[in-house]
């Protein structure tokens, strides 16, 4: 295997880790700091990936990633969690061991799922593509399992870091302006979401989702 | 025959330098441990003062000790020294080897540690059946990690016999194998708990309830005490051996080349003192968590594990 | 000499009506007990001899069959002995001669049912297993089987004056025949509607991909509610305590093993094509019952208890093992399929061999001290000496720790697991080696149990002043405590010898002998694959830890001969020490039952603030009992109670249902 390959392997692994990490996180700073990393692996990996097979739009793509995934977000959620005064509690629908355990079941089943799908693919980092399948699904396993607004605003912006990386893993990449356009729409999708959340902490004191299903019809 | 005879030889070799320098090994450790904590250690050779002091020593017995708490040291001790015979420390040609594979060297600890538990029931005290229950969970929940670290090698290598795997793994070109790191990581989390140190258990706790493997010498003494100590040095020294020989095996002499075998012994000092320094950091680095938290531990070491044999088996890295 | 000049089947035969025999001869004078337990009883040992001769040679030569002139007029029994059945037979009579020698010194009052009776049900419940282990057409293994149910029922309730063990005998012989009328119902399904019965005919037939499931299916759940598998176990753990020890032994030692025969002649001989899934219900089925079995184990405070629920665990390993063989001879791979059953019935041995010792040991420990739960038990190992050193030998085997047999059968079973990437169905690829991990939790957590077995009994001190009163057994007792430890320490180290005969009944029921294999190592090393990938020698092992022990030992003494003293225990100064302050039983499982919750039904009184003397119980059920057996038993109950609406005792009504019942066929007739 060339040296790219390895890097690309390792940081494909190295994301997988962090999905795993995010999901047995128990403060949600460090899910924050987290997601910070997975943006900075990505930011790397879509360097090394432009390095090595010329593509230098990837180089454009890696810089919007650095500035909007590494720098921006996260420094958004953090003033949002400081100013709503939640650093600490993750609660969680499940235990955590057993999340693990469905979490490792998502893994072997995307990576099966991939295995057909990547064998068509004609990129260098195409074997790559499970692990980003696995990506996704661990952070809609993520969102699923949380009780409070913003570990799961995390699980979401996660999911679209797995959906970029298989972007990246099976066609180098989308093209610029889909990107941009995505970027666009999840920053102001955070910024209204960070509204929205002021707005249920004034109705019902507490950032937890499960006083929403009060609104229903009785 | 020659050939047998020289393995043998350098098997005999291998295993008396692992059982004397592991109370050295023992004593790096704590004299790290000294320094990163702004004080002036006991000095390199303390453990064995130790043990000179304890051989010398008459046993004390308790009235209802029975054979099984006289005979459990020289046991683990035996036990020990088999470990130290199968793992590959200096060559991977050991005359012994075929007689275990890594499988079997697990059976060899569990089979030392359920001696040491049934020996601290035999005198019927309440610390001691308080660390022997502790003991055995924390085994039987790093049993399952401990196999699939070891899978993870025996995938890419095809054999679960450690001079083999060792022999492959030196050869190969240096490459980034992902799935190795999380089965080192997955190791070193394994390693802390089997060898009762920080975060799992404090070795050097006076406090009962807060024991877990020294609750189970409470009520040795003299020689007996020595072997124990002798031991459980003898198991880090393996440990370490074992995560050596799986992750980092270069250095290691092929064959019986005699004239190779003291820059392998120079290599293994070195790569020792290293995981010796990092050991020591960790232990300073962490606080030992409750007991009821060990299954979370244990379980983050399995699912390490389990990560590194599905990369390897997905990416083939 | 002459059991080497006739042929085996024919010697099986002649041990059965020996047996047979010995058991009507019980009733000569059935209130005698040293009649029973000093003349049959010893002359039922020879039987046993000479069964496991027979076996020795019977696995090594061809299948040979026999057609008795027993049974109906047109239906005689048909009986058979291939290598399958062979070692099954073996298995059967070592555990019976081992059992035999016990029991013999172990009837020493008469509770319950006479001794005379007690002999007529024991040798006919050995002979009914023989004959299940034989039998080659599907109506005489009925017959059989039904005999093995019912003398084993009445074996179970022995002691009937207790209620407790009448209910238990009840629960026993309800699943049993449950189980038995799955059994006939795959026996139905497999003769295809052709209508004849024989095993000979049954393996023509070509079933589709349905009907085979479906024997599949029934086969599964009818053994396996006699070999307590989940969900069917819940006999075990009631039946087994209930039973005087030697029988609990016979039972979880030898009839276990005859549920496993049958799934094994079922699937592999009966049925000519397997489908993969079968092997992931077994494998996946086995674990959980494996799993199960020891949770529930770690947590119990009866001794026996504790060894049916540890009995339960290895029937899971067992099938789990089953299932790995279908898996790999349906991917084709016939080396790790013949490696894998290989195991399996390793497996079966050891377990005959460690479980019968164990019970065993039990019933020494209740004859001497008169106590069950182990709370009340403790330091044995002063009186007791040949109890508990055979006891440490079969606690150390089951545990699976080297150089015993235990750890040979699980070193085996995890070569196959871990060589299992290589199967062309990438998610069995991926999940295969996670249940390894599986298998080896329930293999540590089972060194667990058997550490608190060994420990709350033997080690420690007396939990109560009368054991201090305790003696060792009799020297027939002690006998068959000895021969079954020692078939454990032979088991353990002269693996290759044992492989060598498992390979002729992997040969034709996979297609792979690796025997083979072991020719190029020799006796001492096993590689099942290549040596360079894998290899165990346990007589090096042995002799290698006993060399350094001894070493040790005369160097320390050498060189540092200190003296010793007996003081009183140091348990860090505390001053006051009783026998109370060591570990119960409910505190060495505590740990298992704190982790592991969710699994259990865990139901607590907690003392309140204002109570006059305030108690704490905590009682720990099965979850399944409440969540399928009582409901079905409540379903049962409502449906009878619907349809006994029918009966109303007014004889006029009666009168009216035959007349409307005659109405009806001459309307429908005419």
């Amino acid at each position: 295997m060339t040296l790219s390959t390895q890097l690309i392997n390792l940081m494909a692994a190295l994301l997988l880790l962090i999905a795993f990490a995010m999901l047995a996180q128990r403060r949600i700073l460090s899910l924050i700091h987290l997601f910070a990393w997975q943006g900075a692996v990505l930011t790397a990996n879509s360097v090394i990936v432009a390095y090595s097979t010329g593509q230098t739009h990837l180089y454009y793509s890696a810089l919007l990633t650095l500035a909007l995934k590494v720098i921006v977000m996260p420094l958004i959620l953090h003033r949002l969690i400081i100013r709503l005064n939640i650093k600490w509690d993750v609660e969680t629908l499940i235990n955590i061991p057993t999340t693990m355990l469905v979490g490792i079941a998502l893994v072997v089943i995307s990576f099966n799922v991939a295995l057909p799908i990547s064998q068509l693919a004609g990129t260098i980092t195409r074997s790559t593509l499970g692990i980003a399948v696995a990506i996704v699904l661990l952070s809609f396993l993520m969102m699923i399992t949380r009780r409070k607004a913003v570990p799961q605003v995390i699980g979401f912006l996660a999911m679209e870091n797995g959906l970029f990386f298989a972007a990246t893993s099976t066609t180098y990449g989308m093209p610029m302006v889909v990107e941009l356009g995505i970027a666009l729409d999840v920053l102001v999708g955070m910024l209204i979401l960070g509204i929205f959340f002021f707005q249920v902490r004034q109705a019902f004191d507490s950032l937890d989702l499960k006083h929403m299903e009060r609104l229903k019809e009785e | 025959m020659a050939e047998f005879v020289e393995s043998f030889l350098s098997q005999l070799a291998q295993t008396v330098l692992v059982v004397l320098i592991a109370p050295l090994m023992l004593g790096w450790v704590n004299q790290c441990r000294a320094w990163l904590q702004n004080r002036s250690g006991p000095g390199l050779l303390q453990p064995y003062r130790v043990l000179h002091k304890l051989f010398h020593k008459d046993a004390l017995l308790a009235h209802n000790a029975s054979v099984i708490f006289r005979a459990a040291p020289y046991i683990q001790f035996g036990c020990m020294v088999l470990a130290a015979s199968i793992v590959p420390v200096l060559g991977t040609n050991l005359a012994f080897s075929p007689a275990a594979d890594v499988i079997a060297l697990v059976g060899v600890f569990a089979l030392a540690r359920v001696f040491s538990s049934l020996a601290a029931m035999d005198v019927g005290t309440a610390f001691g059946s308080l660390g022997a229950r502790r003991e055995m969970l924390v085994a039987s929940l790093s049993e399952p990690a401990l196999l699939m670290v070891f899978f993870t090698p025996l995938l890419i290598v095809q054999s679960s016999s450690l001079s083999s795997i060792v022999d492959a793994l030196a050869h190969r070109d240096f490459a980034i194998y992902p799935s190795l790191a999380f089965a080192a990581v997955a190791f070193i989390m394994v390693l802390l708990a089997e060898n009762a140190r920080i975060p799992v258990d404090n070795p050097a706790t006076h406090l009962e309830l807060t024991m877990i493997h020294e609750a189970l010498i409470l009520e040795y003494s003299a020689r007996h005490l020595a072997l124990i100590e002798w031991a459980t040095a003898v198991k880090l020294t393996v440990y370490c051996a074992i995560g050596i020989a799986l992750f980092a095996p270069w250095g290691m002499v092929e064959g019986t080349n005699w004239l190779m075998f003291p820059a392998a012994a120079g290599a293994l000092v070195i790569k020792l003192a290293l995981a010796g320094t990092g050991l020591a950091v960790l232990e300073t680095v962490s606080a030992k968590m409750r007991i009821f938290r060990a299954p979370e531990f244990l379980g983050m070491a399995f699912l390490f594990a389990v990560l590194g044999m599905l990369i390897r088996q997905l990416l083939g890295a | 000499m002459l059991p080497a000049a006739v042929p085996p089947l024919e010697l099986i035969v002649g041990v059965v009506s020996y047996w047979m025999v010995i058991g009507l001869a019980g009733l000569l004078r059935p209130l005698s007990l040293y009649f029973v337990s000093r003349v049959l009883f010893p002359l039922g040992i020879l039987g046993g001899m000479v069964l496991i001769l027979a076996a020795l040679q019977g696995v090594a030569s061809q299948p040979a069959d026999l057609v008795l002139p027993l049974g109906l007029p047109d239906l005689p029994f048909h009986i058979r002995l291939d290598p399958l059945a062979a070692v099954f037979v073996g298995l059967l009579g070592i555990a019976a001669v081992g059992i035999s020698f016990f029991s013999a010194g172990y009837f020493r009052r008469v509770q319950g049912s006479p001794p005379g009776l007690l002999c007529l049900q024991y040798h006919l419940f050995l002979a009914a297993m023989t004959v299940v282990l034989l039998a080659d057409d599907a109506y005489l293994f009925m017959v059989a089987w039904e005999t093995m149910a019912i003398t084993s029922y009445f074996l179970v309730t022995s002691n009937h004056k207790v209620p407790e063990i009448r209910s238990a005998g009840f629960l026993y012989l309800l699943i049993a025949h449950v189980g038995a009328i799955a059994i006939l119902l795959c026996f139905g399904v497999l003769q295809g509607g052709q209508g004849n019965y024989t095993f000979a005919a049954m393996r023509q037939i070509e079933l589709s991909a349905f009907w085979g499931s479906a024997a599949f299916a029934l086969a599964l759940f009818g053994f396996g509610a006699k070999a307590g598998l989940l969900p069917l176990h819940v006999w075990l753990p009631e039946a087994h305590p209930a039973a005087p020890s030697p029988i609990s032994a016979l039972m979880s030692g030898v009839m276990l093993k005859t549920a496993i025969y049958g799934i094994l002649r079922v699937t592999f001989d009966l049925l000519q094509v397997q489908l993969w899934w079968w092997g992931v219900l077994a494998l996946v089925l086995g674990l959980l019952t494996a799993l199960f079995g020891v949770m529930f184990a770690a947590v119990q405070t009866d001794m026996k208890r504790l060894l049916a629920y540890s009995s339960i665990e290895n029937i899971g390993v067992i099938v789990a093992g089953i299932g790995l063989t279908i898996i790999f001879h349906v991917y084709q791979q016939p080396h790790l399929a013949a490696l894998s059953l290989v195991a399996t019935l390793y497996h079966c041995l050891n377990h005959a061999c460690f479980k019968s010792l164990l019970f065993m040991v039990t019933g020494s420990v209740l004859h001497s001290t008169h106590q069950r739960s182990l709370g009340k038990l403790g330091g044995l190992i002063r009186n007791m000496p040949w109890v508990a050193m055979t006891a440490l030998i079969g606690s150390l085997a089951i545990a699976g720790l080297p150089p015993l047999n235990g750890f040979v059968s699980e070193w085996l079973l995890l070569q196959a697991f871990l060589f299992s990437p290589g199967i062309a169905n990438p998610y069995l690829n991926m999940l295969v080696p996670v249940a390894a991990a599986a298998l080896v939790l329930a293999a540590a957590l089972s060194a667990y149990v058997m550490v608190k077995f060994y420990g709350v009994i033997f080690l420690g001190q007396y939990r109560e002043p009368s054991l201090a009163e305790a003696r060792d057994e009799g020297p027939w007792a002690r006998a068959g405590l000895v021969w079954l430890s020692a078939w454990c320490v032979l088991l353990g180290i002269l693996p290759v010898a044992v492989i060598r005969l498992l390979d002729n009944v992997t040969q034709p029921l996979v297609d792979f002998a690796i025997g083979s294999n072991l020719e190029r190592t020799g006796w001492l090393l096993i590689a099942p694959i290549s040596p360079e990938r894998s290899s165990y020698g346990p007589l090096l092992f042995l002799l290698g830890i006993t060399g350094t022990v001894l070493l040790t030992y005369f160097l320390v003494r050498r060189f540092y001969h200190g003296r010793e003293r007996r003081v009183a225990a140091w348990d860090c100064g505390f001053p006051a020490q009783n026998a109370r302050m060591q570990d119960t039983a409910e505190g060495f499982g505590q740990p298992i039952k704190q982790i592991f919750e969710p699994f259990f039904r865990i139901r607590r009184q907690m003392p309140g603030p204002f109570d006059a003397r305030p108690t704490y119980s905590a009682t720990t059920e099965d979850r399944l009992w409440y969540w399928l057996y009582l409901p079905v038993a409540r379903l049962n109950e409502r449906l009878a109670a619907w349809i006994g609406i029918l009966q109303h005792g007014r004889i006029y009504l009666y009168l009216l249902y035959s007349f409307v019942t005659l109405l009806g066929l001459l309307m429908f007739m005419l």
